[in-house]
């Protein structure tokens, strides 16, 4: 268990590549951070560098009090679940379990008692000497927890470990690995594409764009207050919906002309729009026109997605809402509207 | 083979139709082709039941003849040649230390050197790779004779280190390795080293068992390729006990050139022996080495 610090950590590949710009954050003991981002985002080069598996160009990465940046991986005390289990296929669960604290020269009788505790704790115990080949997924998944549980490592590293899963056993295994994590303390990075697995295990989200870290903050800052357009349009689904505005005459104008809300004091020309789908009612008083053209029947809410002037738009609705076809009139919410520099996209 | 495609064949065209003759040329094509391959085979054994008068006189017949035992006994126990220390028995244990010793040699060599191409940053690894691979240019026939000298001078004349270890380092195999080790996830790398296993563990605690099919399918091809050497061993080898049975059959039929009747018996019982220990590794070791070239399991 460990506080990670990184200071302007920064890698560049051998061929120029600049993969991770001077990042710094700070994770404290016991937090599950997550870090979300498209692919080619630097995630996971960040997740193999505090791993160790990639060299760090620059910066100072520490694990616990320890700066770590020329340790061995065996030595930095993590332990580290692959996207593709990356499990030893001709090993037994059990020795696979097992097989980095024999590396470490731990007695037979230790390792025993700890695979038999690990085993325990995630349901394996009646598959200890199977082969990988002969488990599902979600088995091979958990073999691959087991072996990062049984080192007691100051920190776990989880590399997309879901993505291979299908998706019904995705949100299961989300939630075993959430609780998992809760109930053992140990603080955890968990790179991800997918920010609905973002959202609802992190207590932490790093947002990764570029090399970049465009936001760090909890699930519901991500959500409420992106600090780009990149974070707002990347979480959520569907993303935030971002408009088109100009300041005019004191107020936030869409749409060619409709006011929606004051603008902040003394701005003028361009301002990019954004506002969750969640936020908008159909309303027929409303002022702003919005044509329907698709809806998606979710169950207990549904999408509709159409043209706000010449602009595509998506609005969320309860199941017991109306839901228009065609054209119809719409309110915006005006508190929970975020503006954004349409130059650079940065929050206002 | 035959077998199967004959019963599926019958339950499809079990309304009796007309013949189909492309069924019948492709079973035509099958029957001689297996004539052609077991037909000497079949002489052979006739050959080693008959006594050698018999065949000298009737040349190869139809009848199976009461020789075998003793055509056996001679050819595994009665020495040829004159220090009478070439008995089949030694000629077989000769040939099995050589193609052995060639097929372990040429796959731990092999193995390691993929290792180094592949795991290791190397500089020119490709390079040295490559380099390795040209000396499939370079068969032993084209280098004999520096090769032989070599030999003599380390004074590994009529040892089994002077028959094996010249012929030992394989382009084949290393390229084989190389392919095989490339296509193994990268994350078992990661996660083993992660797992605090090094280089050294990490080959021989995950790399050689899941190269099992592959070190099966290469020991193999590499036992029979040495099994059937017959230039070097009748080069490095003077001595009748180093002789590999490969050459020492010749040697039966050559001694018996002259008035005496060539003992055609003994002659073709070593040759099936000869043939025995690859067919029945071929035949033990099939299944892995089909999966050894064409599956992985990772």
């Amino acid at each position: 268990m460990a506080r990670v610090h990184l200071e302007t950590i920064r890698k560049i590949y051998p061929n120029g590549f600049e993969a991770v710009t001077p990042t710094s954050f700070d994770i404290p003991d016991g937090e599950f951070v997550v870090l979300v981002g498209p692919s080619g985002c630097g995630k996971s080069t960040l997740l193999r560098m505090i791993a160790g598996l990639e060299d760090i160009t620059e910066g100072t990465l520490s694990i616990g009090d320890r700066v770590v940046n020329g340790v061995d991986p065996a030595d930095r005390d993590i332990a580290m679940v692959f996207q593709n289990y990356a499990l030893y296929p001709h090993m037994t669960v059990r020795r696979n379990i097992a097989y980095g604290l024999q590396n470490r020269k731990i007695d037979k009788a230790t390792i025993e008692q700890k695979v038999q505790e690990a085993a325990t704790m995630l349901n394996l115990t009646e598959y200890l000497d199977r082969k990988p080949a002969q488990l599902s997924g979600g088995q091979r998944q958990r073999v691959a927890m087991g072996r990062a549980i049984v080192r007691d490592p100051a920190l776990f590293l989880f590399d997309e470990p879901l993505s291979n899963l299908d998706a019904k056993l995705r949100n299961q295994m989300r939630i075993e690995i959430k609780a998992l994590q809760r109930r053992l303390g140990v603080t955890s990075i968990y790179v991800t594409h997918d920010q609905v697995e973002a959202m609802t295990m992190a207590d932490r989200i790093i947002v990764m764009n570029g090399g970049k870290v465009e936001q760090i903050g909890t699930p519901h800052e991500v959500y409420h207050n992106p600090a780009s357009t990149f974070v707002a349009s990347f979480m959520g689904a569907p993303p935030m919906n971002l408009l088109e505005a100009r300041f005019e005459d004191g107020m936030v104008r869409i749409n060619g002309g409709t006011p929606v809300m004051p603008a902040p004091a003394a701005r003028t020309g361009n301002v990019t729009l954004g506002i969750r789908p969640e936020d908008v009612r159909i309303d027929d008083a409303g002022d702003i026109p919005f044509h329907v053209d698709l809806v998606e029947e979710l169950g207990a809410h549904r999408l509709l997605h159409g043209q706000l002037g010449d602009q595509t738009f998506s609005i969320h609705a309860m199941k017991d809402e109306p839901a228009p076809q065609g054209a119809t009139r719409l309110s915006l919410i005006p508190d929970n509207i975020c503006l954004f520099d349409s130059e650079t996209g940065k929050r206002i | 083979m035959a077998d199967t495609t004959h019963t599926s064949e019958n339950t499809v065209a079990r309304p009796r139709k007309s013949i189909k003759w492309g069924t019948v040329f492709d079973h035509t094509v099958l029957i001689l082709g297996s004539l052609f391959m077991l037909v000497p085979i079949l002489m052979v054994l006739q050959t080693v039941t008959t006594p050698d008068l018999e065949t000298i006189k009737n040349g190869p017949g139809l009848t199976i003849g009461t020789e075998l035992d003793d055509n056996f006994a001679k050819a595994m126990f009665q020495a040829s040649g004159f220090s009478g220390e070439n008995t089949g028995t030694s000629m077989l244990i000769n040939s099995l230390i050589l193609g052995v010793g060639f097929a372990v040699g040429k796959i731990v060599i092999g193995m390691m050197a993929a290792y180094a191409i592949v795991y290791f940053r190397l500089r020119f690894a490709t390079f040295a790779f490559w380099l390795i691979f040209t000396t499939l240019l370079l068969p032993l026939e084209v280098r004999i004779l520096p090769s032989y000298e070599i030999v003599q001078q380390l004074g590994m004349l009529n040892t089994y280190s002077g028959l094996i270890i010249p012929l030992v380092a394989s382009a084949t195999a290393t390229f084989f390795f190389r392919q095989f080790f490339r296509s193994v996830p990268n994350e078992l790398v990661e996660a083993a080293r992660i797992d605090g296993a090094g280089p050294v563990k990490f080959f021989i605690d995950i790399l050689v068992p899941l190269s099992q099919t592959m070190i099966a399918a290469m020991f193999i091809i590499m036992f029979v390729y040495g099994w059937n050497q017959y230039l070097w061993p009748t080069m490095i080898t003077t001595d009748e006990d180093m002789y590999t049975l490969v050459r020492g059959i010749k040697q039966i039929t050559q001694d018996l050139e002259g008035t005496n009747v060539p003992e055609y018996g003994r002659a073709n019982m070593l040759a099936l022996i000869a043939i025995l220990p690859p067919v029945l590794i071929v035949i033990f070791f099939q299944s892995w080495f089909v999966k050894g070239l064409t599956e992985s399991d990772k």
